[in-house]
C-alpha cells in the first residue's frame, strides 16, 4: 500500500482546453499530481489559474472543450460539484461567499454529515460535532465566536481565508486546491493559514497551491512548481523556480514564451 | 450566459415539481346541501346546526349586508371571477349519534386525520397539544376537552359553544370583526359553519397548546370557519392552526374569521401553518384563501402575537391584525410567506395603536419562486391619543429565480408626535455563487436552498412552538425544493 500511495497518480489532467462565454482560457494543460505531493501553480494575472481551479471544482460557467481530467481513475468532469467534494476535492475560494442567515455551525454540520453519509458513516451527534469544531478551530487559530456567525458574513478578508482553511480541516480532503488563499493576507494571517495547511497535510493527501506571489511558498514548500501563462503550463521545475520568479518577475518567462511562439 | 440561464431554468423546474403530500381525498359519506347562496340556504345551514334565533338573525343581517358589497379589488392579486352561486356552503361527513365518543367516529375519518398526523385518540397525541379537528363544515372531534375543563378552560367546536355557552359567544362574537367589516367577513358571517371556540378564564395559564386542524375534503364546497378566542384577565394561551386540502383542478374557496380578545394582562400567541393545496405547477386548482384575522388587546398590558407560515393556497389574502386599545399593550406579527409556481399572496398586518405606550413589532419574510407573486401589505396607524407608541417593522423579500415578483406596500399613518415608527426593508436573491459554495462543501442544491431559506426564515420559525417549528422547516423545504436564481 505504501508504495502504491506514493507512486499513484491522484489527479491526471491531459490536454485540457476550456472556455468561458466562448472565450478560450485554457489552451491545453497537462498535469499529474501524485498522492502526497504539493504542487504550486504560479503565473501572472489572467493566465488561467482560477479557471483551472473552477474546472476542477466543477463550476458550470466554464465549458471544457477538449481534454480529460482523471481523479483516482474516474472521469472527474462527469462528477457533480458535490460529488467531487464528497470524493475528497476541496476548493479554498479566492473570494469566499457570504451566506446571510446560515450559521457556520449549521453549514458545516450539513457538509460534514453529507460527507459521512457518502462514506457510509452515521451522522455526528450535535455534541460530537461541536467537539470536532472546537478541535479544528484551534488548529487554524480561529476565533471561537465564528461558529455562531453566519457563513462569511461580516468577516474580514483574513477571517474569510482562515475560515476556508477551517472548513478544509473539518472536511479532511484528499486533494485541496487553494485558489490565491494568500491574497489580501498580512504576514501573521499568512503564517496561520500556511501552518493550518501544513498541519493538515498527510502523507497521502495532495495540495495544489495557486498563487501569484512566492511568499506563501516560504511556508508551504512545494514539490513541484508550474508556471501558467496564457492558458498553458510553460515551465515546470522544483521549488527553486518560485524563488527565481520572485527575483526576476514574470517578464522573462513571457518573453521566452512569446519568442518561441514567433519562431 | 445562455448556458447559465438554461441551468437556472432546469433547477427552478426541479424545484417546482415538489409534491403536495396532503392532496388525497377521503371517500366518505357526506351530507351536503345544494349549491348556491340565498336566505333559504342560510336558514338551512342554521337549521342543520340547531341554532338559536339570534344567530340566524346575525347570519341574515350579514347576508343582506354582503349583497351590497363588491369583492375588494385593491390587493395586488389577479383573482378570477368567483361564482358564489356555484359553491356548496355546507358539507359534513355523515355522523352517527355523536363524535364525543371516539368509537362513534367513522374509521375512515380517523384514518384521514392519522394520515395528516393528527390522531384523534388522546393517548396517541403529542403530549401537551389539544386538537379540534374540523372537516369541511363540521368539527369532528375535540381532544382533551375534559382535561382542560378541569382548569376552567373552554375549548370546543364553535357549534358546541353556541349551544353550551351562548352568553359568552354572544358577548364576544363580532366585536373584533363585525359582520360589516369586509366582503369576505360578511360572507363568512352569513354562512360560517364551524370552527373553534376557546375561553381561558381569569388567571389561568393554559397548560397545553391548543390547536385547530382544518381539512377541506368534499368537492365544490367552500370552507367558512370561525374561531373565537378569549383570554380573560391574566390568562395565557398558545394556539396553533393547521390546514390542508385535496388536490383538485377546481378552485375552492376558504373564507375564515378569527377573532381574539385579550383582557388586562392577558397574552395570546396565535400560530398558523397554512398549507392549503396551492394548485399544480401550471396554476390549475388550489384554494382561494380570503381570511380576516384580528386581535383586540382590550386590556392594559395585554399582548397578542401572530406567527404565520404561509406556504399553501393558490391565492392568499390575509392580514392578521392587532388593535392595541389597552394602554401598554403589545401586538406582534411574524410571517413567512412562500409562493411558488403560479401562487399569489397579498399578506401582511395592521397594527392600530390606540392606547398609550402601545408597542408593535412586524417581521415579514417573503419568499418568491417560480412565476409567483408575493406582496407584503401593512398598515401601522398611530391614533392621536397613543402617546409613546412604538413600532418596528422589518420586511424582507427573497427571490428565487427571475420570473417571480416581490412587492412591499407599507402604509404608515401617525397622528401623535411622540410615536416612534421604524421601517426596514431588504430584497435579496439566492445567488448561484452561494449555491456553488454549498455544493463545493458537499451540500446538494436542494439542501443548499433549504439551508439558506431556513436561515432566512429562522427568526420567524423560532417563534413557533417547538413541535411545529420542525414541521414548518420541512414544509418550507417541500414548498421550494431546489429553486435558485
Amino acid at each position: 500500500m505504501e508504495t502504491e500511495k506514493t507512486n499513484n497518480i491522484m489527479l491526471s489532467i491531459k490536454n485540457l482546453k476550456a472556455a468561458i462565454d466562448s472565450k478560450v482560457i485554457l489552451k491545453g494543460i497537462s498535469l499529474d499530481v501524485k498522492a502526497g505531493e504539493i504542487h504550486a501553480i504560479m503565473g501572472p494575472n489572467g493566465s488561467g489559474k482560477s479557471t483551472l481551479a473552477a474546472v476542477l471544482a466543477g463550476r458550470e460557467f466554464v465549458e471544457v472543450t477538449e481534454g480529460t481530467v482523471t481523479y483516482f481513475g474516474r472521469n472527474l468532469l462527469e462528477m457533480t460539484p458535490e460529488e467531487r467534494s464528497m470524493e475528497g476535492i476541496f476548493l479554498g475560494f479566492q473570494y469566499p461567499i457570504e451566506i446571510p442567515g446560515v450559521s457556520m455551525v449549521n453549514f458545516m454540520k450539513a457538509a460534514v454529515n453529507e460527507h459521512r453519509k457518502h462514506n457510509g458513516i452515521e451522522p455526528l451527534s450535535a455534541s460530537d460535532f461541536l467537539k470536532l469544531m472546537r478541535e479544528k478551530k484551534e488548529l487554524v487559530e480561529i476565533d471561537s465566536k465564528l461558529a455562531n456567525r453566519s457563513v462569511n458574513e461580516g468577516f474580514s478578508g483574513g477571517e474569510k481565508k482562515k475560515n476556508e482553511i477551517f472548513q478544509m480541516a473539518m472536511l479532511e480532503p484528499k486533494l485541496a486546491i487553494l485558489d490565491e488563499t494568500d491574497s489580501g493576507l498580512d504576514i501573521d494571517a499568512l503564517r496561520i493559514v500556511a501552518n493550518g495547511v501544513n498541519k493538515l497535510k498527510r502523507p497521502d493527501t495532495s495540495v495544489i497551491v495557486i498563487t501569484h506571489y512566492q511568499r506563501l511558498l516560504d511556508f508551504i514548500i512545494p514539490d513541484v512548481v508550474h508556471v501558467l501563462y496564457d492558458g498553458r503550463i510553460v515551465k515546470t521545475a522544483g521549488k527553486e523556480l518560485a524563488l527565481e520568479l520572485e527575483d526576476k518577475g514574470y517578464d522573462w518567462i513571457k518573453k521566452e514564451v512569446d519568442k518561441n511562439d514567433l519562431s | 450566459m445562455r448556458k447559465m440561464e438554461k441551468d437556472q431554468d432546469k433547477i427552478i423546474n426541479d424545484v417546482t415539481s415538489g409534491d403536495y403530500k396532503y392532496g388525497f381525498y377521503t371517500d366518505i359519506e357526506t351530507d351536503r346541501i345544494s349549491k348556491g347562496l340565498s336566505e333559504d340556504i342560510i336558514r338551512i345551514i342554521s337549521l342543520k346546526k340547531h341554532e338559536p334565533d339570534w344567530l340566524l338573525e346575525f347570519r341574515l343581517k350579514a347576508f343582506r349586508h354582503w349583497l351590497t358589497l363588491k369583492m375588494p379589488a385593491w390587493a395586488n392579486l389577479k383573482i378570477p371571477a368567483i361564482d358564489y352561486q356555484d359553491i356548496i356552503y355546507y358539507a359534513a361527513p355523515k355522523q352517527k349519534a355523536s363524535y364525543e365518543n371516539i368509537d362513534n367516529i367513522d374509521p375512515e375519518l380517523k384514518k384521514t386525520f392519522d394520515k395528516l398526523g393528527i390522531p384523534l385518540e388522546e393517548q396517541k397525541h403529542l403530549s401537551g397539544v389539544a386538537v379540534d379537528a374540523v372537516m369541511d363544515s363540521v368539527s369532528v372531534k375535540t381532544t382533551f376537552r375534559e382535561t382542560l375543563a378541569e382548569s376552567g378552560i373552554i375549548f370546543c367546536s364553535f357549534s358546541d359553544a353556541v349551544k353550551e355557552y351562548p352568553d359568552l359567544v354572544r358577548r364576544y362574537m363580532g366585536t373584533v370583526v363585525p359582520y360589516t367589516d369586509n366582503f369576505f367577513a360578511s360572507l363568512n358571517s352569513a354562512v360560517f359553519s364551524d370552527g373553534s371556540f376557546c375561553y381561558i378564564p381569569k388567571g389561568v395559564r393554559c397548560p397545553m397548546e391548543l390547536s385547530t386542524y382544518f381539512r377541506i375534503n368534499a368537492a365544490s364546497t367552500g370552507q367558512f370557519e370561525r374561531t373565537l378566542l378569549v383570554a380573560d384577565e391574566e390568562a395565557y394561551v398558545s394556539y396553533l392552526e393547521g390546514c390542508t386540502a385535496p388536490m383538485r383542478d377546481e378552485n375552492q374557496l376558504h373564507a375564515a374569521i378569527v377573532e381574539i380578545i385579550a383582557e388586562n394582562n392577558a397574552e395570546v400567541k396565535y400560530s398558523t401553518v397554512q398549507n392549503w393545496y396551492p394548485g399544480d405547477k401550471n396554476g390549475r386548482g388550489g384554494i382561494f384563501n380570503f381570511v380576516t384575522k384580528r386581535g383586540l388587546c382590550r386590556g392594559e398590558n395585554s399582548k397578542i402575537s401572530w406567527t404565520q407560515i404561509e406556504t399553501g393556497s393558490a391565492i392568499t389574502w390575509k392580514y392578521p391584525s392587532c388593535i392595541l386599545r389597552g394602554d401598554n399593550s403589545t401586538g406582534e406579527f411574524y410571517s413567512v410567506a412562500v409562493t411558488n409556481n403560479h401562487q399569489q399572496a397579498d399578506t401582511g398586518t395592521k397594527m392600530i395603536h390606540i392606547g398609550k405606550n402601545t408597542k408593535s413589532t412586524i417581521v415579514s419574510k417573503g419568499i418568491s419562486a417560480g412565476f409567483s407573486n408575493n406582496s407584503y401589505r401593512g398598515l401601522v396607524k398611530v391614533l392621536k391619543n397613543a402617546s409613546g407608541a412604538r413600532n418596528f417593522s422589518q420586511c424582507d423579500s427573497l427571490l428565487l429565480g427571475d420570473k417571480c415578483g416581490a412587492h412591499t406596500f407599507p402604509y404608515i399613518e401617525v397622528d401623535n408626535q411622540t410615536a416612534i415608527v421604524e421601517h426596514e426593508a431588504t430584497t435579496s436573491k439566492i445567488g448561484e455563487d452561494q449555491i456553488f459554495y454549498c455544493n463545493q462543501r458537499g451540500i446538494s442544491t436542494e439542501d443548499a436552498v433549504a439551508l439558506i431559506v431556513n436561515g432566512y426564515a429562522r427568526e420567524v420559525i423560532n417563534k413557533l412552538p417547538m413541535e411545529f417549528a420542525v414541521e414548518a422547516q420541512k414544509l418550507l423545504q417541500i414548498s421550494l425544493e431546489g429553486s435558485v436564481g
